[in-house]
């Protein structure tokens, strides 16, 4: 990344740079996107949400006096005569972050203008996460039919089941809200209103492929929240 | 000797540069200031009444329906507070009330006052007006998405007051809404109540994060040409802080609100223990009441801070600009604000010194706790300090500012004894703790709003505020308030508990009865007199003496707009390009006791304003 041209304004390096960019004028970002820094202060914002989720998590799980069930069974597949712990984890967590690597790759492309290739990797990143929420369905009514309820649960202490469906439940919204702007984006890029600057239905602002890279950003942050939640679930 | 008086010398050339050259020898260089690196905003104008009062994208209209919305649901916490009084002070006259109705009336005007009142009028009202003003952009650097938040929060009131409708009427648990009582049944409004009650704090985050990015962003990303972070108004450093504040603790009252619904609607136990109600055990067990408690007062105590920081802010630029003064130590002042900010992440479980926490968790918050003194009295010193030989205009605004400041002094002093937990154990829930924070976030940031809606009602409307009306307003609500808290102190002492319905028969009552008579008489006149101000307002916008440019000779941006009341876009053809810092008052050698913010300096040769 090399530092945006900006007249009458010289770049310093180090800790010195960051200290002149705060105390100048007019912005502090130098040359970053309004709508990027916004988002970078919402998942500033989403990420105590988040910790506050897994705190309470950790605290209820911490003074539960039932044992808490063990993940390993609970979470496990039984496939072709064989009991796999944790193997539907692995495949929803393997595709949720190939998609990041997808939406890495659009953002790139958007930049270069390479309208195609870029719509395609959306599309491809939106598909993962389609696949990761339809998988998540499917552990959730497996979970379900085994008698799991967000208040009681064979397996041992009922908060299992409540900051289970709580906690995955809410990532899940956050991925589908994702998956329906990444096909909006998409379907904007195919048209091209990137190229032309077109401007959006509701905000009149005009596009830009830098929205892509903002989406990305969340796109990212969901993912690397999932990890958490998958050491904090299903490996603890 | 000779020595220490040349440092002296030196470190005065530091803190202020006496332009040099005089008339035509001034060179052009010292006027420049770098071009503008943002491109122009574009913006979309209304055409329709709907488009340009209703579903507005101007951030000074969305101010204007913030301040309006809150201020009515303000009314609605002033007429509860009213009737609490009557009942408290003359339970003879209020046999109307249950004992159910009064601890709904507790919740609802502890909660709307903090949350749908004051919150929301600092931030939502304040903020939308003043900020693209004061930092000389052309609106909210996402006006579509503050037009949203508006109506996110019109929603959450509209959820709000619903559940003063539905069966059960509104949550009783008062405004902390501390399970387990809160979801069981002989709590009123434990089914509808409750829920309509977190869902309308969910959809008030929700509403809040909208416009809290808009203030972050504008403040961070679209300053104008020349307007550094640390030439802002401290009413920007205060709001801007407070919004901060607000993107992180509001997280914590999400998820509690989030999880006390599923408590409420799933039946699971997140904060409910195993609980015997009539010799049977309910179907909850194993959650943990104190969660709640640590999520709630996680935002709880920025939420202090939350309403208070604008109103430092706000106070600072209003006691500078009626005394005339360059606001002392701004520098202090900006560090203060961050300070406090800071600390108050670190303080939340002074609320739950009596709910059995380890004696070393009290010890560590304690600390933490006093250490808020320090930033907060430098605070108070440098408000005193401005006003120091300064030229005191003695109007309305600053009346406010006088009030506003002893009262905190107050309010504040009783925080010191409550922060401590030997001294905060026997007085916790008592009317000592009610009289610590309503004279500390309740009518010292309600001065702070008073004397800014005399401040900026020229502004927004043209036309001055009528200061016969304005200083009865004051001396009405100045004394009757002190009439109301101070006596509450006493009865704190006596051990006159919080949140009763009536004293029974208690000894309590014989020495408490006169004085909770005279204090809900104080209470009656003190509400009325708030009525003073909307007259005059209703009077003004008629009769208004006009106020034109500038009427209070300010300096900063918002007063230098080419037409007043400001136009959506604020700025006409030209940003305007800023040259010094908000407090060029009475500066030594001007031909004027304010030099503007924009102003370049040649103007100013041979005066020795403050280098900024």
């Amino acid at each position: 990344m090399s530092d945006p041209k900006i007249e009458g304004y010289e770049f310093k390096p180090g800790f010195k740079g960051m200290a002149q960019d705060t105390g100048s004028d007019q912005t502090m970002f130098k040359g970053v996107h309004w709508g990027k820094a916004m988002m970078w202060i919402f998942l500033l914002s989403d990420t105590f949400i988040f910790s506050c989720f897994l705190i309470s998590y950790m605290k209820g799980r911490g003074s539960t006096l039932i044992d808490w069930p063990n993940p390993s069974e609970v979470f496990g597949l039984h496939v072709f005569g064989v009991d796999v712990p944790l193997l539907l984890i692995a495949i929803m967590t393997f595709v949720l972050i190939t998609s990041s690597g997808t939406m890495a790759l659009a953002v790139k492309y958007g930049y270069e203008k390479n309208k195609k290739m870029c719509g395609w990797l959306i599309l491809a990143t939106a598909i993962g996460g389609l696949t990761f929420v339809g998988m998540q369905a499917f552990e959730w009514s497996k979970l379900i039919h085994e008698g799991v309820r967000p208040w009681e649960n064979p397996f041992g202490a009922p908060q299992f089941g409540s900051f289970f469906f709580m906690i995955t439940g809410f990532h899940g919204t956050h991925v589908s809200i994702g998956v329906i702007f990444l096909f909006i984006y998409a379907y904007k890029t195919f048209k091209g209103h990137y190229d032309e600057g077109k401007r959006g239905w509701f905000t009149s602002i005009k596009g830009d492929y830098v929205e892509i890279e903002i989406l990305g950003l969340y796109w990212h942050f969901v993912d690397l929240v999932w990890v958490f939640i998958f050491a904090f679930f299903y490996l603890w | 000797m000779s020595e220490d008086y040349n440092d002296n010398k030196t470190i005065q050339a530091q803190s202020s540069e006496t332009i040099s050259g005089s008339g035509s020898g001034v060179s052009p260089d010292i006027d420049y200031v770098r071009p503008a690196e943002i491109p122009e905003q574009d913006l979309y104008h209304g055409h329709s009444f709907i488009t340009k009062w209703v579903f507005c994208q101007d951030a000074k209209v969305i101010g204007v329906q913030y301040f309006l919305l809150a201020t009515f649901t303000g009314i609605i916490g002033l007429i509860l507070s009213w009737l609490m009084r009557l009942q408290l002070g003359f339970p003879e006259l209020a046999s109307f009330m249950t004992a159910e109705h009064y601890y709904q009336f507790v919740t609802m005007h502890g909660m709307i006052m903090v949350v749908y009142f004051l919150t929301a009028l600092f931030l939502g009202g304040f903020g939308n007006f003043l900020i693209p003003l004061m930092v000389g952009a052309r609106d909210m650097v996402f006006p579509y998405l503050n037009m949203v938040s508006f109506w996110m929060f019109f929603i959450a009131v509209g959820v709000l007051l619903a559940s003063f409708f539905v069966p059960g009427g509104p949550t009783g648990s008062g405004w902390t809404l501390y399970p387990p009582q809160a979801i069981l049944e002989g709590t009123p409004g434990s089914g509808m109540g409750i829920m309509l009650m977190c869902i309308s704090l969910i959809l008030f985050v929700a509403g809040f994060t909208m416009g809290g990015l808009n203030y972050l962003i504008t403040v961070l990303q679209a300053r104008t040409r020349g307007m550094t972070l640390m030439r802002m108004p401290l009413t920007v450093w205060g709001i801007f802080t407070a919004t901060v504040l607000a993107m992180l603790a509001f997280p914590a009252l999400l998820v509690g609100a989030l999880m006390m619904s599923l408590d409420n609607i799933l039946g699971t136990s997140f904060f409910m223990p195993t609980i015997l109600k009539a010799g049977e055990v309910l179907e909850y067990g194993g959650g943990s009441p104190i969660l709640f408690q640590h999520l709630f007062w996680f935002f709880g105590h920025p939420e202090v801070y939350i309403v208070a920081l604008p109103a430092f802010g706000i106070i600072s630029d209003l006691i500078s600009v009626h005394a005339r003064k360059n606001i002392f130590g701004y520098r202090m002042m900006v560090w203060a604000i961050v300070g406090i900010g800071a600390l108050s992440f670190f303080v939340w479980a002074h609320h739950m010194y009596v709910s059995g926490m380890n004696p070393w968790f009290g010890f560590f918050f304690a600390t933490t706790t006093l250490i808020i003194a320090v930033p907060t009295a430098m605070k108070v010193y440098n408000w005193i300090l401005t006003l120091w030989r300064g030229n005191i205009r003695l109007n309305t605004v600053m009346l406010w500012c006088l009030g506003f400041i002893v009262t905190f002094v107050n309010g504040g002093i009783t925080g010191i004894f409550l922060g401590n937990v030997t001294v905060d154990v026997p007085l916790s829930d008592t009317y000592f703790v009610i009289a610590h924070f309503h004279m500390v976030m309740g009518i010292a940031p309600l001065m702070v709003i008073m004397g800014a809606v005399y401040h900026w009602f020229p502004l927004v409307a043209g036309r001055f505020l009528d200061e016969k009306l304005g200083k009865w307003h004051f001396w009405l609500t100045f004394l009757g308030a002190y009439s109301i808290y101070f006596p509450m102190h006493y009865l704190g002492f006596i051990g006159v508990p919080r949140r009763y319905f009536e004293m029974y028969d208690s000894p309590y009552m014989t020495s408490a009865v006169g004085m909770n008579e005279f204090i809900s008489m104080a209470a009656f006149i003190v509400g009325a007199a708030q009525f003073i101000l909307i007259y005059n307002i209703i009077r003004a916008l008629k009769i208004g003496k006009p106020s034109g440019h500038n009427p209070w000779k300010a300096c900063s941006l918002e007063w230098l707009t080419p037409s007043v009341p400001p136009e959506h876009g604020n700025w006409g053809e030209r940003l305007p390009v800023v040259h010094r810092w908000a407090y060029d008052y009475s500066v030594p050698g001007a031909k004027e006791d304010f030099i503007t913010q924009t102003t370049p300096p040649s103007d100013v040769a041979n005066t020795e304003v403050e280098k900024t």
